[in-house]
C-alpha cells in the first residue's frame, strides 16, 4: 500500500482528482464553479497522468453540456467509464441524456458544483437548485459536505454506481466546497482500487453496444409496453442505500474515514433536530456541539445519499427524542407546498406512522426553510435562529433564514452577535485588489501552514462583481484542529488591509476581534505618516476594539525591490511576521522555501531578487502608535453623491458598499427589472494614472474616443459663448474645421471612471513637434489634476449635447460626438470587446435592443450592483436583456419578430384610423425611410405628432395604436455576444436566426476563447493555440463563420477589427443595421485571455490584419441586388508573416517553450492555412456578382 | 591547393565561417551551411538580458489579471514542464553539434558576471566547440571613463575563461582609444580569438512617425576597411586568432582579409542576401583567386599584407593618411 499523502487542495481538485482516475473518459464543458474540474483533467490527461488502470484517460471538451451529456452517453453505451463535470444550467443540459443514462441502467457518476440557476438573475454562486431540478431523472444523489468529502464521496460513488447499475450525481456546493481550500488526506491509487471491483467494470463492458453479439437498445416503445418496461428498474433503486452503505462500509475499511447514508450528530437524547445536506451541515454540526455544551440537546441530521432517500437508514439515525425538525435547503420551488427533502421527511415519517414503524411513536413537528441561495452566508447565528425557533410552540413553517423577507414574512431572526470562532484558530482576513496578488500570497501561505502536521488550514477567497480593479477578500483560518467551519470569518484576530483606499470605502474593520492585530499597506504613505490619514471612524474603530496596528508603505518596498506592483510577497511576509501563526523565523524560512520552489526555474537572479525583498519588508514594518483619541479630520465620503436617483441611493449603494446582504426582499424588484445607466454613480477610481489631452496638440480626430474601452473620453463641440461660466482649468480649442469660427471643441477625460489601459494614448496620431513622443493624450498621475478635472467635467455636461443629426456618422471624427450609451462598465482595463458594443450604442442606441449571450459581455454588461447600459438627455436608451447562454440567437429573433409584428398591427391601426388621424400623416409615418439618423428623427416628430392626434380620438383603436406607436420608429435589434457563444453553445441558433431571413444584427466579439470562464478553448480559438482544454496547443484550425454566413447569400457578412481600421468597423456596423435582413459581424477583440500587455491590443489587431489571421471583409447582399460584386477585401494581402503577429501572444508563445517542435509544426500549418484562405478570398473579391448567390426576397 | 587554416588551435579546412546570425537558427539550416562549404558556425547569440526579459514578460502575462474574478480565477492551463531560458538554445546548439561534422560556436552576450559564467559553461556542456563573447555595451553613462570600460571587458574574458575549458573568442567594436593596447590586453587575459569587430545596433529615427526606430542594415563591401587596418596593424603581434567580420560580401574581400593576417573570415550580410548556398561561391572564388594568383594555400596568403610584412608599414599610419588626402585631390583639382 502507498503511503497516504496529505495535501491543501479545494474541493473541485479533490474531486476530480478521483473522477479522473476511475475513469477512461472525461466529456467536459466549462461552467462555473465546475470548470476547475474539467481543467484539471484536461491538463492531467495532456501531462499524461494515468488512471488506476494505468491508462491515461481521454479528455475531451464538447459545444455545451448537453453535447458533454450526449457523448458520455455513447461513451456509456459502448463500454467506457465515462464521467462529466458541470452545474446549474449546465446540469439542465444534461437533462434529457440524464433521463436516458438512468432508464438504460448504466453505471455512470457526474460530479456538480451546486449552483443557483439563472431565474430573475443568473447567479454563478452555490445552492442546489440545480441538482434539485434532475431529481426525477432517475440519477442517485450523493452529497458531499467538504473538501476531504468531496474526495471521498467521489471515490463512493464510482464504487456504488458500478455495484448499482445506477447513474450517480455526485455534488457538493459550489465555490463554498468547490472553491474552498482546506488540509485533506489523498486516497492512493491502491486504495481506489480496492474500491473498484473490476468484475463491475467488466459488466459495464459486457452491456455495451458491440457488433460481435449485437443488441439494440433506445427502441421506441408503445401503449403496450412502455408503462411496465419502466416498472422494470425498481428493484435497483431499492438496493442502491444498501450497495451506497455498503461501498462506505468498505471505504471505512480501507482509509479509516467512516460516512454513513445519514449521520447524526449531537445529543443522542436531542429533542430539536436540523437536517440538512451540503456545507451547511458542518455549520449545523458546529453551533449544535457549541450549544448543546451550554445545556441544550439539539442534533444535526446530515443527509448523504438523498436520493433514493432510505426511510429505514434515515429513521434509525433520528433521535427517538426528537420533537421538533427543521428541514434546511438551500433550494427554491416557488408555488410548491414545501422543498424536496421537507416534503421527503414529512412523507418518511408519515409513511412510518402509517406502517406503524415510526420509533418516536408520533410524527415531532417538522418546519422546512430555506437558506443560503446563491452562496449567501450560512452561520452559526442560523442555525440557532432555527433551532431556538424549533423550541417554539408554534414554529414557522417555511421560514427563510439569513434574508429579512419584510414582504411574506418567512425570515426568522437571527442574532448577528452569536459568533463561535474557536479560540485556537487564527482567523484572518485580507482586503486586497485582484492585481496585486493578494489571493496568490494567500493560497501560498496556506500550503506553507498547511504543510506543517501539526497545522490544519482552510482558505476561501471571496471576489467582487468587476472585471478591473476588483477587491478581493480572503478568509484564512489555521489550527491545530481540522477546521470545519464552511463560513466567512466572523471576528478576525488578524486582518491585512492591502491597499490604503479600502479604508474609505465600506468598514473593513467590522469582523476585527477586540486586541486584533492589524496590517495596513499605507502606501504611497510612510507608516509614520500613516494616522492622521485614516478616516476617523475608523481610527475611532481601531481605539474601541484595541486593535494593534502595523503598517509597511508596500508599494514602495516593491518598487525598491523590482517587483514592481505586486506586493504579494511583502504582505506575506509581514503577515507572518506579526501573526505569530508560525514562530517568526521558521516562517520567514517558509517563505523563501517556497519562493525558491516557485521561482527556482526563472534563475538565481529571481530567487535573489524576491529573497531581498523578503529581507527588505521586516526592516520597513513598524508599529503604529494608536492614540487615546480618534484625532482624525477625514470621515468617510458618502458611497453616492446626494444627487444620485433614489434607488441607487437607497439600493444599489447599499450593494457597492458591500452591504447587499443588510437589504430587505421589499428594496428588491420583483421581476429582475434595474434601472440603466447606473455605473456614472460609482466613481471607481481604480487608477491613479489617467489620461491628459494636450488641445494645443490634438487633431482632434476622434480615435481615442472610438477605441476607450470604458466610454470616459467624451468630446463636444459648441460656441465659444457657452465658455463664459467655464471653470479656469477647462480646456478647449478652436474646432478643427473651416468656416466655424466660433466654435469649440473640447475633450473630456472622466477621470475617476478610467483604468488606465493607455488604449487611447497608444492610438493618438498627434504629436508634439518639440518633444518627442508626447502626444495629444499622454498618461499622467490624475491626483495633482483631480480635482480640477472633477469641476471641468461638470460643466463639460452641462455643454448641449450635439445635435444627432449634424453627426457625421460615417466617420470616426463625427462619431466621437455621439454620447456612448454604454460607459464605465466592470470589463478588464484594455478590454478589446467593450469598445464594439459602446460604438453600437453610439450609433444606435436611442432605438436599440440588444439580446446579451451569458459572457464576458452580459457580466460587465449587467452584474449587479450596476450596469453601463445608459441613457441619453431624451430619456432613451438601449434595452438590453440576457436570455441564457445557448438560447441568444432565438431570444434575439423574439426582440424582432415582435417588432415586426407590432409594426405590421400598427401599420394595421394606422390606416383603419386613417381617417381620424390624417392621411397625410399616416402615409408618411408607412412609407418612411428610416435608414439615416435624418429619416430616423424626422419619423421620431411623425410619431409625437401620432400620440397627439391619437390622444384627441375616442376610438378603443386609437388607444391600442398608442402604446404600439412607438414600434413605428424602426427598431435596432443586435444580438450581441462571444465566441463560446456563436461558435460552439449557441451555434445552431445563430445559424437558424441567420436562415431566417429576419433583420437582426449579430455581432460576435470573438476573443478566440471562452474569456469568462477563464479561457477555454472554443471552435473559433486559432490552429496551434494553448488554452484550456487544449493545453497541448489546438490541433484543429478555426471555424469560418464568415464564409458559412456568406453561404447562405442574403446574410450581410462583416469581419472587422477596430484596432486594424476603425473605419472599417464603423462602415460595417452601419451597413449591417441598414441592410434589412440578417447580419452577422465577426470582430476582433484582444483580451487578456490572450496573454498580451493590454496596452498593445490595438497593435495586436493590426497585426492579425496585417498577417492575414483576420482578413477584414464585407459581404453585401443589396450590393449583390444591384448586380455587383458583393464580396469586398478591405485588408491588404498579408505583409507579414504569421509568426511575427502570434509570437507576441503568450496563448501561442507558451507552446514553443513547451514543446518547440510541436509549435514550429503548428504554426507552419496555420501559416498555410492563412495562404490558402486568403487566395479563396482573393477569388472571391474578383469574381463578378452574379457567381454569388441570388437574394431571396420575403 | 591546401585553403587549411587554424584558429583557435581548431583546424578548420578553409577559413569562411558563417557568422553569428538568425540564419543559424535551426539544425537543418546548419546543416545545409555545412554542406554549403562553411567550415565553421558560429551560433546566433544567446542574449541574457533577452531570455531575463522573456521570463519576466511570462511570468507577468501568465499571472496578471488572475485571482481577481470569481469565474476566470486564471486564463491558462497550468504548465510545469515549460522551459523559458537557454534551454531552447543549447538544445539546438546540442542538436547542431551531433548533426555537422564542423565545429560549431556559441555566441553570448551576456549583462552579468554570473550571465557570462553560467551560460558560457552550459554551452561547453551542449557541445560547443568554442565561445564567441559579444561584449555590447555602449557607455551612455557620462561617468564612466574608458579605463573603466576597458576594465569590464578584460573581466569578463577573464571570468569565462576560468568557467570554460573551450577556447574564448571576443568580438569587439572598434571604439576603443586604442584599439593595440585593448588587444593586447585581451590577449593577456587569455582570449582565444579577437574577432574584428562587430556591428553595434545604431537607432535611426522615423521621420514620419517621429519615433526612435531600431534599423539594422546589411553590411556593405566599403565596411571592411576598418577592420582590415586593424587585423593587419595586430597580425603578428598575438598569441590569439584573429577572426575578420564586416562587409565580406565577394571571395576579393575573404582575400583581402586573409593578407591582412585573418585567420578566419566571417560572413552574414552575404549570406542573408544571397542564401546560405553563397558560401560554396565564397570558398570556390577564393580558390579560383589563389589559382589565378599562383598561391599554394591560405597559410601562405595570410598577413602578407600586415604591416609587419608590406614593404612600408608607416602605409597603415599616419603617413598613409596624408597620403590618401593627397591623392584624394585627384586628377580635377
Amino acid at each position: 500500500m502507498t503511503e497516504r499523502q496529505v495535501t491543501t487542495i479545494d474541493g473541485n481538485e479533490a474531486a476530480a482528482y478521483v473522477a479522473y482516475r476511475v475513469n477512461e473518459i472525461c466529456t467536459i464543458y466549462p461552467i462555473t464553479p465546475s470548470s476547475t474540474m474539467a481543467e484539471l483533467a484536461d491538463q492531467w490527461s495532456s501531462e499524461g497522468i494515468k488512471n488506476i488502470w494505468g491508462t491515461v484517460p481521454m479528455v475531451v471538451e464538447m459545444q455545451h453540456e448537453g453535447g458533454a451529456a450526449g457523448a458520455a452517453h455513447g461513451a456509456l453505451q459502448t463500454g467506457a467509464l465515462t464521467t462529466t463535470f458541470t452545474a446549474s444550467q449546465g446540469l439542465l443540459l444534461m437533462i434529457p441524456n440524464m433521463y436516458k443514462i438512468a432508464g438504460e441502467l448504466t453505471a455512470a457518476v457526474f460530479h456538480v458544483a451546486a449552483r443557483a440557476l439563472a431565474t430573475q438573475g443568473l447567479s454563478i454562486f452555490g445552492d442546489h437548485q440545480d441538482v434539485m431540478s434532475v431529481r426525477p431523472t432517475g440519477f442517485c444523489m450523493l452529497v458531499s459536505a467538504s473538501v476531504q468529502e468531496a474526495h471521498d464521496m467521489a471515490l463512493i460513488a464510482q464504487a456504488a454506481t458500478l455495484e448499482a447499475r445506477v447513474p450517480f450525481i455526485h455534488f457538493f456546493d459550489g465555490f463554498r466546497t468547490s472553491h474552498e481550500v482546506n488540509k485533506l488526506t489523498l486516497l492512493t491509487d491502491d486504495e481506489m482500487r480496492a474500491m473498484i471491483r473490476d468484475d463491475l467494470v467488466m459488466a459495464h463492458r459486457n452491456r455495451a453496444l458491440n457488433p460481435d453479439r449485437p443488441f439494440i437498445r433506445g427502441t421506441a416503445q408503445n401503449p403496450d409496453t412502455y408503462f411496465q418496461a419502466r416498472e422494470t428498474v425498481n428493484p435497483f433503486y431499492t438496493k442502491v442505500p444498501g450497495i451506497v452503505q455498503a461501498a462506505m462500509d468498505r471505504f471505512a475499511e480501507v482509509t479509516g474515514r467512516r460516512y454513513n447514508l445519514f449521520d447524526y450528530f449531537g445529543d443522542p437524547n436531542a429533542e430539536r433536530v436540523i437536517i440538512i445536506m451540503g456545507s451547511g451541515g458542518e455549520t449545523a454540526y458546529e453551533t449544535a456541539k457549541y450549544l448543546n455544551a451550554n445545556g441544550e440537546k439539539v442534533g444535526v441530521l446530515q443527509v448523504r445519499l438523498y436520493q433514493p432517500l432510505s426511510a429505514v437508514h434515515f429513521l434509525e439515525k433520528l433521535p427517538k427524542s426528537v420533537k421538533s425538525i427543521a428541514v434546511l435547503e438551500r433550494t427554491k420551488e416557488p408555488g410548491a407546498t414545501g422543498e424536496p427533502m421537507y416534503l421527503e421527511v414529512v412523507n418518511t415519517l408519515v409513511e412510518a406512522q402509517m406502517e406503524g414503524a415510526l420509533p418516536s411513536g408520533t410524527i415531532p413537528r417538522v418546519i422546512g426553510g430555506r437558506y443560503g441561495l446563491s452562496s449567501k452566508e450560512f452561520t452559526p447565528a442560523m442555525c440557532k435562529a432555527v433551532f431556538d425557533e424549533l423550541a417554539k410552540a408554534k414554529p414557522k413553517n417555511h421560514f427563510t433564514v439569513g434574508i429579512v423577507d419584510d414582504v411574506a414574512h418567512t425570515s426568522l431572526d437571527v442574532d448577528p452577535s452569536f459568533v463561535i470562532e474557536h479560540d485556537k484558530v487564527v482567523r484572518a482576513m485580507f482586503f486586497g485588489l485582484g492585481a496585486d496578488g493578494t489571493v496568490g500570497a494567500n493560497k501560498n501561505s496556506i500550503k506553507i501552514i498547511g504543510d506543517d502536521p501539526e497545522f490544519f488550514a482552510q482558505g476561501y477567497f471571496v471576489y467582487d462583481s468587476k472585471k478591473s480593479g476588483s477587491q478581493t477578500v480572503s478568509h484564512l483560518r489555521f489550527g491545530p484542529d481540522p477546521i470545519q467551519s464552511p463560513y466567512l470569518v466572523q471576528s478576525a484576530n488578524f486582518i491585512g488591509v492591502h491597499q490604503f483606499n479600502f479604508l474609505d470605502r465600506g468598514d473593513v474593520l467590522k469582523n476585527a476581534a477586540p486586541g486584533a492585530v492589524v496590517l495596513l499597506n499605507t502606501s504611497p504613505h510612510e507608516p509614520e505618516e500613516t494616522w492622521d490619514r485614516i478616516p476617523r471612524p475608523v481610527q475611532q474603530e481601531i481605539i474601541d476594539k484595541k486593535l494593534e496596528l502595523y503598517g509597511i508603505n508596500a508599494d514602495k518596498v516593491a518598487r525598491d525591490n523590482g517587483m514592481g506592483t505586486r506586493i504579494n510577497t511583502i504582505m506575506q511576509t509581514c503577515f507572518f511576521a506579526i501573526s505569530k501563526v508560525l514562530p517568526r523565523d521558521q516562517a520567514i524560512e517558509k517563505i523563501k522555501y517556497s519562493i525558491k520552489k516557485t521561482y527556482a526555474r526563472k534563475g538565481e537572479e529571481v530567487v535573489r531578487k524576491n529573497f531581498v525583498a523578503v529581507d527588505n519588508t521586516l526592516v520597513n514594518l513598524k508599529a503604529i502608535a494608536v492614540p487615546a483619541q480618534a484625532t482624525g479630520l477625514r470621515e468617510l465620503p458618502p458611497v453616492v453623491p446626494a444627487n444620485a436617483p433614489d434607488f441607487v441611493k437607497n439600493v444599489t449603494a447599499m450593494m457597492m458598499a458591500g452591504r447587499g446582504d443588510e437589504l430587505p426582499v421589499s428594496a428588491l424588484p420583483v421581476d429582475g427589472t434595474y434601472p440603466s445607466a447606473t455605473t456614472r454613480w460609482e466613481k471607481r477610481n481604480i487608477s491613479s494614472f489617467v489620461p491628459i489631452w494636450e488641445p494645443d496638440i490634438c487633431i482632434q480626430c476622434g480615435n481615442c474616443s472610438m477605441v476607450c474601452p470604458h466610454g470616459v473620453i467624451r468630446s463636444k463641440f459648441y460656441n465659444e459663448a457657452s465658455l463664459e461660466s467655464a471653470p479656469h482649468a477647462f480646456k478647449t480649442a478652436p474646432i478643427d474645421a473651416r468656416g466655424f469660427p466660433d466654435i469649440r471643441y473640447t475633450l473630456q477625460v472622466y477621470l475617476e471612471d478610467c483604468t488606465g489601459c493607455g488604449l487611447c494614448v497608444e492610438v493618438c496620431p498627434a504629436k508634439s513637434k518639440e518633444k518627442a513622443g508626447h502626444k495629444a493624450i499622454n498618461m499622467a498621475l490624475k491626483e495633482p489634476v483631480l480635482e480640477n478635472e472633477r469641476a471641468n467635467i461638470d460643466f463639460f455636461e452641462t455643454l448641449p449635447e450635439v445635435d444627432r443629426g449634424r453627426v457625421d456618422f460615417s466617420t470616426v471624427r463625427g462619431v466621437q460626438f455621439l454620447p456612448p450609451l454604454f460607459e464605465f462598465s466592470g470589463a478588464c482595463a484594455g478590454c478589446g470587446e467593450t469598445p464594439y458594443v459602446k460604438l453600437l450604442s453610439q450609433l444606435f442606441g436611442d432605438r436599440l435592443l440588444v439580446a446579451n449571450a451569458t459572457g464576458c459581455s452580459s457580466i460587465y454588461g449587467g452584474n449587479q450592483p450596476t450596469t453601463p447600459w445608459s441613457i441619453n438627455n431624451e430619456g432613451r436608451g438601449p434595452a438590453w436583456s440576457n436570455s441564457l447562454f445557448e438560447d441568444n440567437a432565438e431570444f434575439g429573433l423574439g426582440f424582432r419578430l415582435t417588432a415586426d409584428k407590432h409594426l405590421t398591427y400598427a401599420h394595421e391601426l394606422l390606416k383603419a384610423l386613417a381617417g381620424s388621424i390624417g392621411e397625410a400623416l399616416v402615409d408618411d409615418l408607412i412609407e418612411a425611410e428610416q435608414t439615416t439618423e435624418i429619416d430616423i428623427r424626422h419619423q421620431r416628430g411623425r410619431v409625437a405628432e401620432l400620440k397627439q392626434r391619437l390622444k384627441e380620438i375616442k376610438d378603443p383603436r386609437a388607444e391600442q395604436l398608442l402604446v404600439l406607436s412607438d414600434q413605428l420608429v424602426r427598431r435596432s435589434v443586435w444580438i450581441v455576444g462571444g465566441d463560446g457563444w456563436a461558435y460552439d453553445i449557441g451555434s445552431s441558433g445563430v445559424d437558424h436566426v441567420l436562415a431566417s431571413g429576419r433583420d437582426v444584427n449579430i455581432l460576435v466579439m470573438d476573443t478566440e476563447v471562452y474569456s469568462n470562464t477563464g479561457g477555454q478553448m472554443s471552435k473559433s480559438t486559432p490552429l496551434g493555440a494553448v488554452a484550456k482544454f487544449a493545453a497541448a496547443g489546438k490541433v484543429a484550425g478555426k471555424k469560418d463563420m464568415a464564409l458559412q454566413a456568406i453561404s447562405y447569400g442574403n446574410v450581410y457578412v462583416a469581419r472587422v477589427a477596430l484596432g486594424a481600421n476603425p473605419q472599417q468597423s464603423l462602415l460595417a456596423f452601419r451597413e449591417a443595421e441598414a441592410y434589412r435582413g440578417p447580419s452577422l459581424i465577426l470582430a476582433y477583440s484582444h483580451c487578456i485571455a490572450h496573454g498580451i500587455n493590454m496596452q498593445r491590443g490595438l497593435e495586436q489587431q493590426h497585426l492579425a490584419v496585417e498577417s492575414g489571421h483576420w482578413p477584414l471583409v464585407r459581404y453585401n447582399p443589396a450590393v449583390r441586388e444591384s448586380g455587383a460584386n458583393p464580396f469586398v477585401l478591405d485588408s491588404a494581402r498579408p505583409k507579414i508573416p504569421l509568426k511575427q503577429y502570434r509570437y507576441n501572444e503568450v496563448r501561442f508563445k507558451v507552446l514553443a517553450y513547451t514543446n518547440p517542435k510541436e509549435a514550429e509544426h503548428l504554426m507552419e500549418l496555420a501559416q498555410q492555412a492563412v495562404n490558402r484562405r486568403w487566395s479563396v478570398y482573393e477569388e472571391m473579391a474578383a469574381r463578378g456578382g452574379a457567381d454569388f448567390q441570388p437574394i431571396f426576397k420575403h | 591547393m591546401d585553403l587549411r587554416t587554424t584558429y583557435m588551435g581548431m583546424e578548420l579546412k578553409h577559413p569562411i565561417v558563417a557568422s553569428a546570425s538568425p540564419l543559424a537558427g535551426t539544425v537543418a539550416n546548419i546543416k545545409r551551411m555545412e554542406d554549403a562549404g562553411a567550415s565553421a558556425v558560429i551560433m546566433f547569440s544567446l542574449f541574457e538580458e533577452q531570455l531575463k526579459h522573456e521570463s519576466a514578460a511570462l511570468e507577468y502575462l501568465m499571472t496578471a489579471h488572475t485571482e481577481s474574478f470569481a469565474e476566470s480565477l486564471n486564463y491558462f492551463p497550468e504548465m510545469d514542464d515549460y522551459t523559458v531560458g537557454p534551454d531552447s538554445y543549447l538544445d539546438l546548439l546540442r542538436r547542431a553539434s551531433e548533426a555537422v561534422d564542423i565545429p560549431i560556436m556559441g555566441s553570448l552576450n551576456g549583462i552579468t558576471n554570473t550571465g557570462w559564467i553560467e551560460y558560457a559553461q552550459l554551452m561547453q556542456q551542449a557541445g560547443a566547440k568554442g565561445i564567441e563573447l559579444n561584449v555590447y555595451y555602449i557607455p551612455a553613462d557620462l561617468t564612466t571613463s574608458g579605463r573603466e570600460v576597458e576594465d569590464r571587458y578584460i573581466e569578463i574574458v577573464k571570468a569565462v575563461k576560468a568557467a570554460v575549458t573551450i577556447p574564448v573568442a571576443v568580438k569587439l567594436n572598434p571604439f576603443f582609444s586604442a584599439i593595440g593596447s585593448m588587444a593586447k590586453s585581451l590577449d593577456d587575459a587569455g582570449a582565444d580569438a579577437l574577432v574584428l569587430f562587430n556591428r553595434f545596433y545604431q537607432p535611426d529615427f522615423d521621420l514620419s512617425k517621429l519615433e526612435v526606430i531600431p534599423d539594422l542594415h546589411l553590411s556593405t563591401p566599403d565596411e571592411i576597411r576598418l577592420p582590415l587596418l586593424w587585423i593587419a596593424v595586430l597580425y603578428g603581434k598575438l598569441q590569439s586568432s584573429l577572426g575578420a567580420t564586416r562587409g565580406v560580401h565577394t571571395p576579393i574581400e575573404v582575400v583581402k582579409y586573409l593578407m591582412a593576417g585573418a585567420d578566419v573570415v566571417m560572413t552574414t550580410s552575404a549570406l542573408l542576401k544571397n542564401g546560405v548556398d553563397y558560401l560554396t561561391t565564397l570558398r570556390d572564388g577564393l580558390q579560383t583567386w589563389m589559382e589565378l594568383n599562383h598561391y599554394d594555400s591560405v597559410h601562405q596568403l595570410k598577413g602578407s599584407m600586415s604591416q609587419r610584412n608590406v614593404a612600408d608599414p608607416t602605409a597603415f599610419e599616419r603617413a598613409n593618411y596624408i597620403k590618401t588626402l593627397e591623392s584624394y585631390k585627384g586628377d580635377y583639382l
